[in-house]
């Protein structure tokens, strides 16, 4: 690629006098219509002048310096980089909801209703819970969401002084963030060697002003917490109520639902467990579920079924609020059904096995070389505590950024905290044995190199479009417009 | 001046009833190249024990607590353009200049030998 | 087995065998028998892709059926190049994670600078993040920002102009933070000025939000209001749905702190309620205040301009409940519409957007009261696409916006029993403009 021609940034590729648009010559009438002076911004907006094929060209190169699930294996801890399937994008069109406009009477958008209707019925067989709201746009959203629920609950039975949320130290940093803003305090609870919840420590950490546990499961270690009934159990027994963090849903599918652990609430992340891109951080989707008896308190608004069948959209008389304006982020609702009924149930319930097949036959066939600091079997993914072999300083950063000149994507590195090297690998079961086998080949490699040749690791990647950026240097003096930058470069320039 | 220090890596050292407040050698290591200091603005009040800014580094973040009670009467204006300065000399860079308004919240910090021992622990 | 299952039964009998188990059950021996499901799920039996292309088609498709939109309220049909579209569906940029590897995700790092650049340039702000769900979203984000900027400042001022579904957002927000909000009164429809005053007076007050053009379209005028806000302390935060910025004074000129909204307007498809795009901007010294990601330039090693994440210690992987904020995604690919919308419409677009939109919106109001069915709810007041009109009785709002509904015409959103809100765009052709007046004249 000619990198020169083709990598400015748009701002740098503008002409004076181009454009890339085509609108009609309407006129609406003898006279427009005038802004007052005072109303009117001062100049235009320094946007770029541009033509289309102009665009087109910046855009597609600069594609080119990117990695997707469409690129190759993607073996991210946490993220379920699954394969997205192309007949869910197919079928956002085919739904017909492009023109749709969110204000629209009921009985005009009939099918986006009954799309939003089939996929909160199939969650709640999957979760193992009565009723879903689909509207919170992304996990941490969804976490938000599903904390003022309880939140919700406690105050509607006048327990006010349920201030506290216990999270285990494994957690998601979402966790404990979303917590903060439905205003609980937070309370750490500790882990075992396992990497499983301390129930002891969890137990004596419970009282009359625990509002919720929020718990993963299985967690990011990719244990699946055994403990499970008897913390439930407890956690009921002192008044509060028990959040599932759906972000590891994966490996449960077609084993066991968060509803029959004795989860309360719950929500599941549409772009991990069903399939829905990512996008490079979005739209998502996390939809929140609740048991028999907190359906009442789900934000508005709701999709609800009238008794001829017919479906509308109404505002919850005891819904705990809002936490969008209209029904979600819609056309990630439109894909994930999709995804839904070209599994169908049995290879659905598939899934979760074969995603823990994957996730074990890669830690079986690297646990020589590299460091496995909990027992087997894994579930959906497990942890590395970095290279078994530190004698040469090969870090799990360095061992990530090898990967890259490979045509992997790095794992998730340095998550759970419990480990100083934690290199966490899911791979889902959409890989097959010759892309896992490719990556346990390099995998080996590097740790090979990494005791062999230690520099050789330490200075990759050599392929990619950029090489150690300064990370220190972005944080010290941010540049983060292009205005910003024209002033640095003019700056440096003098 | 005598330095005295929190748990949390704070010192202060003590001229007469103005505290220069920072962040210990070892904090200072612990935290890699500092970023960014967010400092409180003159005249703000801070309370022993409370929060009263915070420290970046690229990668972490941790929230400076005051080992005193008093009224801010200066904060380093050279962190904002280099905030290297902490790792370069920790002790001889004062984030915050503190009027003590009450002494005696002093005598339950741990001195130079006290906190050397407690660095010892950790 | 399924086209997105690869594996044979003999590479799962090798797989096994490698793992030291019999069974795809034995891997799950740490799953409790009383928790497993034991029954195959209660759901549909797999679709091949005929059968579910028919299925959308049929039961879904068939049952939406798209009218001539005349509805806003904070959500607009506008044009969107086509290039646009074919651009997104790039699977090297739809198929991508978060851009944590920045070796491999220049792609996306450098259109969410652009991106950022760009909101920079419409808002008049120094500093914008990579973006948050929706301009609901956006909004409250914004108020608890502020709170948290302000340190001890609890009290929040919020316009009654301002859209009520964003309102309830941010009440939701604000209940969960323990921040006190309070509606600042409206007076003919604009935020009222004795109003806030009096409130501002009374201290404590962390932000003032209010909302140009507002729920009702009118073009708010804040002359004095950022100085009134910052004599008290209090940020000043505005509230604009994103295409208006193109020409209307700016967040910044009007000496806004913060700038919040929804970018559905630039061009997304509506799609039935999103995904849309909350824009999230501010002035320099906010900066380390913003919830979300932040792309930043920088080099690498070998002098290569390079993006990345930056300012990360705002964010919940490093602070975890201290952080700015939970959000731990932004909307990605809608970003990179925007970069790719703005790129093609350039100022002049956008200015013709506006400039065609508000004069379809004038003739139409202008031509539905010459009707004598409805009157300007309020009259006199600037507007660019969007204003409400009042029934005049008999006529109520059901009425007129039943009767457009069956001849095919979404005619508006519903404000009150005799009033509704109208919104016009560069899509409604002036056949559609005089098909919605013959049937307004009809009644």
């Amino acid at each position: 690629m000619n990198k020169e021609l083709y990598s400015p940034l748009i701002f740098e590729l503008s002409q004076e006098g181009r454009k890339g648009f085509s609108l009609p010559g309407y006129t609406y009438g003898e006279t427009s219509y005038s802004l007052p002076a005072k109303l009117r911004r001062a100049e235009a907006p320094s946007l770029p002048e541009v033509d289309e094929p102009t665009v087109v060209r910046h855009y597609t190169n600069s594609s080119g310096n990117n990695f997707g699930v469409d690129s190759g294996f993607y073996p991210l801890g946490s993220c379920t980089m699954k394969y997205n399937p192309k007949i869910n994008e197919a079928m956002v069109s085919t739904a017909g909801i492009a023109g749709l406009h969110p204000a629209q009477p009921a009985q005009s958008v009939q099918g986006a209703l009954c799309v939003y209707r089939g996929l909160e019925k199939a969650l709640c067989e999957i979760g193992g819970m009565a009723e879903f709201t689909l509207n919170p746009f992304a996990g941490a959203h969804g976490e938000y969401t599903g904390l003022m629920v309880i939140r919700a609950y406690h105050l509607d039975r006048a327990d006010e002084a349920r201030r506290r949320v216990l999270v285990p130290d494994s957690a998601h940093g979402t966790n404990p963030a979303s917590a903060a803003m439905a205003g609980f305090e937070i309370v750490e609870v500790k882990s075992l060697p396992d990497g499983t919840v301390d129930v002891e420590d969890l137990k004596s950490k419970l009282d009359g002003t625990v509002a919720a546990v929020m718990m993963t499961n299985p967690n990011t270690v990719g244990m699946f917490e055994k403990n499970i009934p008897e913390i439930s159990a407890a956690v009921h027994a002192a008044g509060a109520l028990m959040y599932y963090d759906g972000a590891n849903l994966n490996p449960m599918l077609g084993v066991a639902r968060p509803g029959d652990m004795g989860f309360d609430v719950m929500h599941i992340n549409l772009h991990k467990t069903f399939s829905t891109p990512h996008g490079g951080g979005g739209p998502g989707a996390g939809p929140v579920g609740v048991r028999a008896g907190l359906e009442k308190y789900l934000p508005s608004p709701r999709v609800v079924e009238a008794s001829d069948g017919t479906l509308t959209v109404e505002d919850g008389e005891y819904a705990f609020g809002r936490v969008s304006a209209w029904l979600g982020n819609f056309s990630v609702l439109v894909k994930a059904w999709a995804y839904i009924l070209s599994m169908g149930a049995e290879n659905l319930a598939l899934s979760g096995p074969l995603a823990t097949l994957n996730a074990n036959y890669i830690m079986n066939s690297l646990n020589d070389l590299y460091l496995q600091p909990i027992p087997s079997p894994c579930m959906h993914e497990f942890v590395f505590d970095g290279l078994k072999d530190k004698s040469g300083g090969v870090t799990t950063l360095h061992v990530a950024k090898a990967l890259l000149d490979y045509g992997f994507h790095a794992p998730t590195i340095y998550f759970p905290l419990l480990f100083h090297e934690s290199l966490m690998i899911e791979p889902t079961e959409t890989e097959n044995r010759q892309t896992l086998d490719a990556f346990i080949k390099v995998m080996r490699e590097i740790a090979v190199d990494a005791t062999n040749n230690p520099d050789k690791i330490k200075n990759a990647p050599y392929t990619t479009p950029i090489s150690h950026p300064d990370e220190d240097e972005a944080a010290l003096n941010p540049i983060l417009t292009y205005r910003d930058l024209v002033q640095c470069q003019s700056n440096t320039t003098l | 001046m005598k330095i005295y220090y929190l748990p949390s890596h704070e010192y202060i050292k003590v001229d007469g009833s103005v505290g220069f407040i920072g962040v210990s050698e070892y904090a200072a290591k612990q935290l890699g190249a500092v970023t960014y200091v967010d400092m409180p603005d003159e005249g703000d009040d801070v309370e022993a024990g409370e929060e009263f800014g915070a420290i970046e580094s690229r990668k972490a973040a941790s929230d400076l607590y005051s080992p005193v009670s008093g009224e801010v009467i200066g904060v380093n204006e050279d962190l904002a353009d280099d905030p290297k300065l902490i790792n370069n000399a920790p002790l001889d860079t004062w984030i915050i200049k503190v009027d003590i308004s009450d002494p005696s919240e002093l005598d339950s910090l741990m001195d130079q030998e006290a906190y050397d021992k407690y660095l010892a622990t950790l | 087995m399924h086209p997105y299952l690869p594996h044979t039964q003999a590479d799962i009998k090798a797989m096994l065998e490698r793992c030291g188990v019999g069974s795809l059950d034995e891997l799950y021996s740490c799953v409790p028998g009383e928790l497993r499901l034991g029954r195959p799920y209660a759901l549909p039996a797999q679709k091949s892709e005929p059968e579910l292309a028919r299925y959308f088609k049929t039961d879904i498709g068939d049952a939406n059926k798209e009218m001539i939109c005349f509805a806003g309220a904070g959500w607009y049909n506008h044009y969107c190049p086509a290039a646009v579209a074919s651009l997104m569906s790039r699977s090297e940029f739809l198929t991508a994670y978060t851009p944590y590897q920045p070796e491999i995700s220049q792609g996306t790092l450098q259109y969410i600078f652009e991106y950022q650049s760009m909101m920079c340039e419409l808002t008049g702000m120094d500093v914008s993040n990579a973006s948050m769900y929706d301009g609901a979203t956006a909004t409250a984000e914004a108020v608890v920002m502020a709170v948290n900027a302000s340190k001890k400042r609890r009290r929040v001022l919020v316009s009654a102009t301002l859209a009520p579904a964003v309102a309830q957002v941010v009440a939701t927000y604000a209940a969960g933070a323990r921040i006190i909000l309070e509606t600042i009164a409206e007076d003919d429809g604009v935020t009222s000025r004795k109003a806030l005053e009096e409130m501002i007076c009374a201290g404590d007050v962390a932000a003032v939000v209010v909302a140009s053009p507002n729920y009702y379209g009118i073009l708010e005028d804040f002359d004095g209001f950022a100085d009134l806000c910052h004599e008290h302390k209090a940020l000043f935060i505005i509230n604009s749905h994103a295409t208006t910025l193109s020409v209307l004074r700016t967040p910044g000129e009007w000496g806004a702190d913060i700038a919040c909204g929804e970018a559905q307007s630039l061009g997304m498809p509506m799609n039935y309620g999103g995904p849309g795009l909350g824009y999230l901007c501010c002035k320099r010294a906010l900066m380390r205040k913003l919830p979300g990601r932040i792309v930043g330039a920088t080099t690498d090693a070998a002098g290569r301009r390079s993006f990345v994440l930056t300012l990360q210690a705002r964010e919940q992987h490093i602070r975890r409940q201290k952080a700015t904020s939970n959000i731990c995604s932004n909307q990605g690919i809608m970003t990179l519409h925007i970069a790719i919308y703005l790129s093609l419409m350039g100022a002049k677009g956008l200015q013709r957007v506006n400039r065609m939109s508000a004069d379809a919106a004038h003739a139409l109001a202008g031509r539905m009261t010459a009707t004598g069915k409805v009157t300007m709810k309020y009259p006199g007041k600037h507007f660019l696409n969007e204003f409400a009109v009042e029934t005049v009785a008999p006529l109520t709002a059901d009425d007129m916006l039943g009767a457009l509904a069956r001849n095919g015409i979404l005619g508006g959103v519903k404000l009150t029993e005799n009033s509704v809100l109208v919104a016009a765009t560069e899509m409604c052709s002036p056949e559609d403009i005089d098909r919605y007046i013959s049937i307004l004249n009809s009644l």
